[in-house]
């Protein structure tokens, strides 16, 4: 059985989030089966059209912080978002969504990219697929 | 045996490594996958992820910045 990484995406700031899906390809490059679990605040980057919608963790300043670093990003030519994700699911990465944050949320399945979501589930999922692991992150 | 061509050129981390690998999986067995790029940290990089996989590296060399990496799947 390949080597596995977890990696749950709990926080939706922009920084981080980018660092979620660089470690999970990065994972999958090197030959690891990855799963990447959505919750709390990192759900909302799951909604149709709000990927790369987010603020930065620090220096956000009201939205101009995430412009000035996404611009940044373009010129530095990093990969957006959406390449990433794409990218992810083609090496066959798994997006997993907390099912309850849906609920606490009142998020459903019509509002999410469920044309990338591979299951929606619990902590349970999440716990079984850790002991498995031989990297798990909490981002 | 398909010899396939990945350009990396001026692409950053993580994508020489992404596009390695996904030509990687597309390949078949006995197939010479050809990376070329320009990150420094790939170079090394690259070959980690060859030797995790078990594949074969065939090379590796640089001339002014270039570098070429060669893998047998």
């Amino acid at each position: 059985m390949d080597e596995k990484a977890t990696i749950i995406v709990h926080s939706g700031d922009l920084d981080k989030v980018y660092s979620a899906f660089i470690i999970g390809l990065g994972s999958l490059s090197m030959g690891m089966d990855v799963s990447m679990y959505f919750t709390f605040w990192g759900l909302e980057r799951l909604k149709k059209g709000k990927l790369d919608k987010a603020p930065l963790s620090r220096m956000n300043m009201f939205g101009l912080g995430s412009w000035m670093i996404r611009r940044k990003m373009k010129k530095a030519g990093v990969a957006s978002l959406d390449k990433m994700l794409e990218d992810f699911v083609d090496l066959g990465g798994k997006i997993l969504a907390c099912d309850m944050t849906m609920e606490i949320m009142g998020v459903n399945k019509e509002n999410l990219r469920d044309d990338v979501i591979s299951d929606y589930c619990g902590v349970g999922t999440y716990i079984k697929e850790a002991m498995e692991s031989d990297v798990t992150l909490f981002i | 045996m398909a010899e396939i061509k990945v350009d990396c050129m001026n692409e950053t981390c993580p994508v020489p490594l992404v596009e390695t690998r996904k030509a990687i999986r597309k390949a078949s067995v006995g197939d010479v996958v050809e990376v070329r790029g320009t990150h420094p940290a790939s170079k090394k990089e690259i070959p980690m992820a060859v030797e995790s996989m078990g594949l074969n590296l065939l090379g590796v060399e640089e001339e002014d910045g270039v570098w070429l990496i060669r893998i047998r799947k």
